[in-house]
């Protein structure tokens, strides 16, 4: 599993903090805690903290590349803004995010091309997250086709089903479950997937235990990749045990510990 | 119609290890080994670099077993009784990469050396011969743990491969090997799970990672061989796709496991139907030797100068297809 640390976000008040006040210990210090805690790529996303969010984002990478070489996921709505973070990237960077919506679609591959990054798709577009398995799985078909015809490897594509809250959709969450496997099955090799599992536990009371379940279930229906908190033990030692119990790594008594040794 | 050769590209690799140290990295040692370092299967050249091929040991032991057969003691016996002498034959005649003494007659049921007596032994053969060393204990885990602390000070510089920690019994030897900067080895008894566990509780005492030697035990043709093949190939996948707790250099015991057979040892009288029992018995040792090569082992100990030459002999043929 490739964990993307998602604690880099202007939503988060320290973040905007960090940002506002151009404090790049503070922005250093959470990257390299969601590295040690096992995080493979760090999100990093301006939010609303900035007024100028390119400058914002070029600031961020600068400031996290100086104490981690650990690639980077560039998270903006906005092209321009996630142009800034690729160009300030040393290291291949993933872009977060692509809809199917067709204009969208293209400029991002275009800047996938051009930057050789990493192309987060979401199983949407224009018309909204449909409320069916196939229609999600044509959307990320429509995806990868696009970045096939610029060149784009099958497996620097990452696909996300869209994970909804299931307080709000509890219909929502098997169908992502099952797309999760579906869109394992469009090329080969195989697209990555990958989701922003937070979204699941919106609203619930005790949301790191619903989060935890839906990773681990999510893994058993072929995740690659999920956006998550990496500081949260309970969800990275169940995250190990699922893949402990797929037969991924070799089990020894001390296997978490292990596993953080092997990264 | 052309048919693509479909290879493997693997992401990971084995960690190098180097065994001896010259003059200028503060050791008496004429070279260096190095074991390790490929990021492919064994002798698939093709799918990745090998650039340590796989080297032979010869052991040398401070008490002979009185059940070897003549076919064995036969090249070494003007040197049996004097293992500096037999080391250095072993170095000048039969061209060993590295010399393994097996300190058999320390253990407390055999001749129970003494600590003493053991170094004197120890500094004998290292004045004997200027190849790496490996320091191969009793067994006895009470007894080993008096022996390694004063070996490795008496070696200290040389950068030797010192073994065995076990799970139940590695602190000792892991500290001392730290200290005096020598290599580990790492055994488990035929178990990729304790292997795996092993290497961690050596981590996280800070055996540093390009020094640590697995040797995940030696079943021999015949008995139990396939065992350790499988383990070894496990563990060898397990490196190559990434696993940084599983990626060191392998060492295999093919001398006295293979000597220990019944097909080694039967004498002609009794088992006629197999044909010369020499002949045999080399042919045993230098099948079990490819075995472990194939099943990926970076270093073999090795007793026969016969077996060692069709090894070795093998070895260049598939290095150079």
């Amino acid at each position: 599993m490739i964990v993307i640390g998602e604690r880099i976000n202007g939503m988060f008040k320290m973040v905007r903090k960090g940002i506002q006040e151009k404090d790049k210990k503070i922005i250093q210090d959470i990257a390299k805690k969601q590295v040690e805690a096992g995080a493979r790529i760090l999100d990093v996303n301006v939010g609303p903290a900035a007024a100028d969010d390119v400058a914002a984002m070029q600031w961020l990478v600068e400031t996290i590349q100086e104490v981690t070489d650990t690639p980077l996921s560039i998270d903006s709505a906005k092209p321009p803004v996630i142009e800034a973070g690729l160009k300030a990237c040393k290291k291949k960077a993933l872009i977060n995010s692509t809809t199917g919506e067709q204009a969208k679609l293209e400029t991002l591959v275009g800047l996938a091309k051009k930057y050789n990054a990493g192309l987060l798709g979401l199983c949407m577009d224009e018309k909204g997250i449909p409320d069916n398995i196939q229609a999600r799985v044509e959307i990320g078909l429509r995806i990868l086709a696009c970045a096939m015809e610029a060149g784009i490897p099958t497996d620097d594509i990452h696909l996300d089903p869209v994970v909804l809250p299931v307080k709000f959709g509890q219909a929502q969450t098997p169908m992502m479950f099952q797309t999760i496997r579906e869109l394992k099955t469009l090329s080969d090799p195989a697209p990555k997937t990958v989701v922003g599992l937070s979204n699941v536990s919106q609203g619930c009371l005790d949301r790191p235990m619903v989060n935890r379940i839906a990773l681990v279930m999510a893994i058993a229906n072929g995740l690659d990749e999920a956006i998550v908190d990496p500081m949260d033990k309970d969800l990275m030692n169940s995250m190990i045990t699922a893949e402990l119990l797929l037969n991924k790594f070799i089990y020894c008594d001390s296997y978490l510990t292990a596993y953080m040794k092997a990264l | 119609m052309p048919v693509a050769k479909l290879l493997e590209k693997w992401t990971g690799s084995v960690n190098e290890v180097a065994i001896g140290a010259t003059a200028s990295e503060g050791g008496t040692r004429s070279k260096v080994v190095k074991l390790g370092g490929q990021n492919t299967l064994p002798f698939l050249t093709e799918e990745g670099t090998i650039p340590n091929p796989p080297s032979i040991a010869m052991e040398v032991v401070d008490m002979v077993n009185p059940e070897w057969p003549s076919a064995l003691t036969e090249p070494f016996k003007d040197v049996i009784n004097n293992p500096a002498k037999w080391a250095k034959k072993c170095q000048d005649e039969y061209k060993a990469d590295a010399i393994c003494l097996r300190l058999v007659g320390a253990h407390p049921e055999n001749k129970n050396t003494s600590v003493a007596d053991v170094i004197k032994t120890v500094q004998e053969v290292k004045s004997a011969v200027s190849i790496p060393m490996i320091i191969w204990g009793c067994g006895s885990a009470e007894k080993d743990n008096q022996l390694f602390p004063a070996i490795s000070q008496a070696l200290k510089g040389e950068r030797c491969l010192m073994g065995t920690a076990t799970q139940d019994n590695y602190k000792v030897l892991a500290a001392t090997c730290i200290a005096d900067g020598h290599n580990i080895i790492a055994e488990s008894p035929l178990d990729i799970n304790i292997c795996k566990q092993l290497n961690i509780l050596l981590l996280d005492m800070e055996m540093p990672s390009n020094r640590i030697v697995i040797f995940p035990s030696t079943g021999p043709l015949g008995y139990g061989f396939e065992y350790s093949y499988s383990i070894m190939e496990r563990t060898r996948l397990a490196a190559l796709g990434g696993d940084k707790t599983m990626a060191y250099p392998m060492i295999a015991v093919v001398s006295n496991e293979s000597w220990k057979t019944k097909e080694a040892k039967a004498p002609e009288s009794d088992m006629p139907m197999w044909g010369k029992a020499a002949e045999r018995a080399i042919m045993w040792e230098a099948t079990t030797a490819i075995g472990f090569l194939l099943g990926g082992s970076d270093m073999l100990i090795m007793y026969h100068p016969k077996a060692i030459e069709l090894t070795r002999k093998y070895m260049q043929q598939m290095m150079k297809t």
